[in-house]
């Protein structure tokens, strides 16, 4: 036999292994590919074979294959049969590769669970760390609600190596099972006091992670955590802590007094100069939320580190410096910002600079002047991804703000003409999406232009055709517009008519090269267009005047309307969707019918923006056309921009002209926004001489206007800064009627959302019992619908379902053929665990035979002994010694006649039977230890000798002491 | 919890790779690639934190990392973790290493992955951190070996022999990851007593 094996691994050893695959994919560099191909093929011929040995080695050489980025899922089913090997070398191996390629989706993991649970259960203490090992990385939610009941029982295990493992793995359980928390939560609990450090690590560690997602549930536990903080030497599990109460603090103020001077302790200890810079900006970043004053006054430091060489820093210091703007620092923190964006080295770094400044701006500018013209200047960066969010930033301010759309305008126009040097010399630049913007903006305020011809010479030039196709389509779109401006103010000069005909001429010459357009959009809206323009033409030679009507295409304005709109528009009472309301329709028009009242709905003012159909019946088809296409823009166009946060503190004043500002001529690539800052700041001394002038006049007014400001505004003082302009922002539209409602922001997703259990609430769940019962089927007959029901006494509860009568049965959820016994677990909840107890049960069920099946009833009853509450918890001797020298515990003594055993056979049943662990053993004296349910500790002392045991027991209730005693009696008077 | 942990050589080879959550072969390859694209550009004297973003998970998460020799230890954790702490789980993991492979070099790494796996096993599981003792991991890794051994026993050893046969001619590299070189920059955090 064992010259068989030697002669079979002799064999087998020719088989090339882990170290000679890496050789040889080393020795073939040239032909990689080649060499693993004929190398997975020798594994599947491998894979075919009956012995477990090459099956493994196998499966380890597929392992490093897949970190080759190979695909070995494949194999799985070998994975499964190589951890279910009885060696534990093989199952390793087949663990290892199972954790690194099974997840979720993966179907063979069904047929895993009974091995895993054969491997949690093993005497071999290995073989249960690498199943958990193993299981930690795959657990799907079908394994976590399998195994849940064996890894928490694994928690209690003697051995720590187990317990740690158990525990740690405990939170990959609830995450896939939650509604394993509750029961798991006391154990636990329990295992933040456990001797060995390691399972206090992994305690630690997981409640952390629960904690950190929803710290309200654990708020108990903070004098727990404070003892171990103050008590612990284990560096891991203080960080632990000390990141746990950062999630707690906020909700208990009083915590953070207590936590100062052992965190100070801490601070002082670290002193590492290269992570330190990065480390103190991580902790202003904190300090911020809580006192933004002590940090402001480090601004000028915080703006050095983003000269600092190393990125990560650079971008902490952004961070902090989006965090401590302000208004009356924005101006000057964006100034400085925008000098970096210049000098920024790398895209991601110069990226980020540019949202934050977005994202500065949007959320506290008040000067729009000022933004509109950063935004401007952020158009200069070349080769940015961001291109699309300057765009929308511009159309958000421009549609928001009414004061500043002269400004803009103007602005837009002047990037218009300058178009080629933004579209530059790649297509895949960023920062064309900005033209998408402007043109919409020009387009749609034309009113405000001061050279609307230019601007629409500047919208046909033969190179916009190179822009993307949905710019181009604004862009046509948005040359109607101009047009219809640019006819009114032609037909209102007296100048004789032929320059209007010019201006259709232009159009008409401009248009067929977007007619030629590959992008279906653009060649749709232009023929459009053209043959409008065609048609105007054609009256212009008439003579008739036009301009009036063709304004009239786009008349109507258009207000942002918040992104959840739609949502809340109350449902009227009496609506029944599900109901016909018609016949079942007989075409598309029903179908358009219904389109139109939804849009009412929601747009109030859409009955305005439709052309009142004056023309003759010729143009009946195509504006029904275009208003298709306007229909089609509007669903691409700002409408639908996001809400910025600015927009919650609306100030609603009388709308006032905004000087024309002396910038309007300027340049494009001069830097305007300096101007701005000088601006800002002459005005601010202006308005202060102004209201010390007005302060005598208004005093009592102004006294009161001041509280009222200081009230809302931010941390700090900006009574002195007003809006630059009187500034009319213009709301999100909403339903009437809309409910207030923010939940629906919340993803419903987040699987840590189904952790957030209260368990606190719960005061039973510390005394809870698992009876496991088996049903063994000895009849012939199947039997089914099994019932089983237990008379709660005032102690002790049957757990039933929520809902569920306090006298109703629960039901096993299996049947039994004959001849087949399965288990069922129950849970018990006990008040009280001093005595024992009995409490008796009905089990009802149906045995169905061939022809017939009746209704059967069995009365039983469930002994809940004392012992049953007590716990295997492992001890250590010095513990031991001190909680024996504490003298909280009272004393009992028994002693047993003609015990005829040896010693250990002794201990060995008292363990067994009473769920007690050796602490020590001396000769024939040994310690004892146990633990009850409810945290009794109980310490027995058994000495032996001829044939008579002694037992001197001490626990800290003597009633639960006496009946344990009277139980150990009755055990060994059976023997 | 930590995302993923990654060992790659100075020109990008993975010699290890972990990940606590699931991603295709493809996405993986692309995150090595990408992570080693962003560490190794950095100097040797900036801090061992990087903001990964789009890597793995988004910008919760940063890459946390140390270099010793010819080979990148790159730890993905999301903000749970501390910087210092994950650091110097870096450096009890490369002593590990060291002890267990007495004198690791790049070499080792690269023919035993799976021992390095099973080494990793006992310091982190499931993204979470095990244990942190050096000793008692190494307690733990040799118990295991040593039940390994014995289950081989005599039918093992022909296959020991003709492996070891096979390893004589191994090319020859740098031996030596040099952990005593670079002093431990992380100060070990004094304890409350």
């Amino acid at each position: 036999m064992a010259l068989k094996i030697v002669k079979g691994s002799i064999d087998r050893m020719f088989d090339k292994n882990l170290q000679d695959l890496v050789r040889g994919i080393r020795n073939h560099k040239e032909d990689e590919a080649k060499y693993i191909s004929t190398c997975i093929d020798e594994i599947k011929q491998e894979l075919k074979q009956d012995n477990i040995a090459v099956k493994a080695n196998a499966v380890c050489k597929l392992t490093y294959l897949q970190m080759l980025g190979y695909d070995v899922s494949w194999a799985a089913f070998n994975i499964v049969e190589v951890m279910s090997s009885s060696k534990f070398t093989y199952k390793r191996i087949g663990y290892l590769a199972a954790s690194q390629c099974f997840h979720e989706s993966t179907d063979v993991i069904m047929l895993t669970t009974n091995q895993i649970r054969k491997d949690l259960s093993s005497p071999n203490q290995y073989d249960t760390g690498v199943a958990l090992t193993g299981l930690s990385c795959f657990v799907t939610p079908d394994l976590a609600r399998d195994l849940a009941n064996d890894i928490m029982t694994l928690m209690s295990h003697t051995k720590p190596y187990i317990r740690k493992k158990a525990v740690l793995i405990m939170y990959k359980v609830f995450l896939k099972y939650p509604e394993s928390l509750r029961p798991a939560f006391p154990r636990l609990k329990e295992k933040l006091e456990d001797p060995d450090p390691g399972v206090q690590s992994a305690a630690v560690n997981v409640i952390c992670e629960l904690a950190r997602r929803n710290p309200k549930n654990y708020l108990s536990l903070a004098p727990l955590f404070f003892k171990l903080m103050t008590s612990s030497t284990n560096n891991w599990v203080l960080i632990k802590i000390i990141k746990l109460f950062g999630a707690l603090t906020p909700l208990e103020p009083r915590l953070g007094k207590k936590l100062i001077e052992p965190l100070t302790n801490l601070i002082h200890s670290v002193l590492s100069l290269f992570i330190v810079k990065y480390l103190g900006l991580l902790a202003m970043s904190k300090i911020l939320k809580t006192h933004p004053k002590s940090v402001q006054s480090h601004k000028d430091l915080i703006l050095q580190c983003l000269d600092d060489k190393d990125e990560s820093i650079r971008l902490r210091a952004l961070d902090l410096l989006y965090g401590m703007v302000s208004k009356k620092n924005l101006m000057e923190i964006v100034k400085k910002l925008m000098l970096h964006v210049d000098k920024a080295e790398g895209t991601t770094y110069r990226d980020e600079l540019l949202t934050k400044i977005i994202d500065i701006c949007s959320q506290r500018a008040y000067n729009c002047l000022w933004y509109i013209s950063i935004l401007v200047e952020l158009t200069r960066l070349e080769g940015t991804r961001h291109g699309h969010l300057i765009a929308s930033q511009m159309l958000d301010v421009a549609i928001r703000v009414k004061a500043i759309r002269a400004f803009a305008v103007a602005q837009m126009a002047t990037l218009l003409d300058n178009a080629h040097l933004l579209t530059g010399n790649t297509q895949r630049n960023g920062i064309c999406e900005v033209l998408y913007a402007a043109a919409w903006i020009c387009g749609e305020f034309s009113e405000h232009l001061e050279e609307p011809m230019a601007t629409l010479e500047a919208m046909l030039r033969p190179k916009v055709a190179t822009l993307p196709g949905h710019i181009q389509a604004v862009y046509v779109q948005n040359a109607a517009k101009l047009f219809a401006t640019v006819l009114r103010g032609q037909e209102g000069a007296p100048a004789d008519s032929t320059v209007a005909q010019e201006t259709s001429q232009l159009l008409i010459d401009r248009l067929p090269l977007f007619v030629q357009s590959s992008n279906l959009e653009v060649q749709e809206r232009a023929s459009c267009i053209l043959q409008l323009v065609k048609y105007i033409q054609k009256l212009q030679q008439k003579d008739v005047e036009v301009a009036e009507e063709v304004t009239a295409l786009f008349a109507g304005e258009l207000n942002p309307v918040a992104p959840k709109a739609q949502k809340k528009v109350p449902v009227p009472e009496g609506l029944d969707l599900d109901v016909w309301i018609n016949e079942p329709p007989s075409g598309s028009e029903s179908e358009d019918e219904g389109r139109k009242s939804k849009g009412k709905a929601v747009f109030a003012k859409d009955e305005s923006r439709h052309t009142k159909p004056r023309y003759t019946e010729v143009d009946e088809k195509e504006l029904a056309k275009r208003r298709e296409v306007r229909k089609a823009e509007q669903a691409n166009n700002p409408f639908y921009i996001k809400a910025s946060p600015s927009s919650q503190k609306v100030r609603r004043h009388s709308v006032s002209k905004p000087n024309p500002s002396p910038s309007f001529s300027l340049r494009l690539w001069m830097p305007m926004s300096d101007q701005y800052v000088k601006l800002e700041e002459e005005r601010r001394e202006r308005n202060k001489a102004d209201k010390k002038k007005k302060k005598d006049k208004k005093k009592r007014e102004k006294g009161e206007k001041g509280r009222r400001r200081r009230g809302d505004s931010g941390p700090e003082s900006e009574e002195d800064i007003t809006p630059a302009h009187m500034v009319d922002i213009v709301t999100e539209e909403m339903p009437e009627n809309a409910l207030p409602s923010d939940d629906d922001d919340k993803d419903p997703n987040d699987p840590h959302k189904a952790l957030n259990i209260d368990l606190d609430n719960c005061p039973l769940m510390d005394y809870q019992v698992v009876v496991s019962v088996i049903f063994e089927n000895k009849c012939d007959s199947f039997i089914k619908s099994m019932e089983f029901n237990v008379l709660d006494s005032l102690n002790s509860k049957l757990q039933r379902p929520d809902g569920a009568g306090p006298h109703d049965g629960l039901i096993v959820p299996f049947q039994l053929p004959p001849g087949i016994s399965n288990e069922a677990r129950f849970i018990f909840s006990v008040q009280n665990i001093v005595m024992p107890q009995k409490l008796k049960g009905t089990l009802t069920f149906i045995v169905k035979t061939d022809d017939s099946s009746t209704h059967e009833k069995l009365d039983f009853k469930l002994h809940f002994t004392c012992t049953s509450y007590l716990i295997t918890t492992p001890c250590y001797s010095d513990a031991y010694s001190k909680l024996l020298e504490s003298g909280d515990l009272k004393g009992c003594s028994l002693k047993l006649e003609g015990v005829n055993q040896p010693f250990h056979h002794l201990l060995a049943r008292i363990c067994f039977h009473h769920h007690f662990s050796v602490v020590e053993r001396i000769d024939s004296c040994a310690s004892m230890y146990s633990r009850s349910i409810q945290g009794h500790h109980m310490c027995l002392l058994v000495k032996t000798a001829d044939q008579t045991v002694s037992i001197d027991a001490k626990c800290d209730e003597p009633g639960l002491l006496g009946n344990v005693l009277d139980e150990i009696k009755l055990t060994f008077s059976q023997c | 919890m930590i995302k993923a942990i990654l060992i790659f050589n100075n020109h990008g080879k993975p010699r290890l790779s972990k990940f606590y959550e699931h991603y295709s072969e493809d996405t993986e390859q692309q995150i090595i690639r990408e992570t080693f694209h962003l560490v190794s550009k950095r100097d040797e004297n900036v801090c061992n934190f990087l903001e990964g973003g789009m890597l793995i998970g988004g910008s919760e998460n940063k890459l946390i990392y140390r270099h010793y020799a010819t080979l990148y230890f790159v730890f993905c954790v999301d903000s749970s973790e501390s910087g210092l702490g994950i650091l110097d789980l870096i450096q009890v993991f490369v002593e590990t290493l060291d002890k267990c492979f007495e004198n690791v070099c790049e070499l080792d790494l690269i023919f035993h992955v799976d021992k390095v796996h099973n080494i990793l096993a006992e310091m982190v599981m499931g993204g979470m951190v095990l244990e942190t003792n050096m000793n008692e991991i190494i307690t733990q890794v040799d118990a295991q070996n040593k039940m390994e051994k014995s289950e081989a026993g005599i039918a093992g050893a022909p296959a020991r022999a003709v492996s070891a046969v096979k390893n004589m001619n191994l090319p020859e590299m740098p031996r030596n990851i040099n952990i005593g070189d670079i002093s431990i920059k992380v100060p070990n955090l004094p304890s409350f007593k």
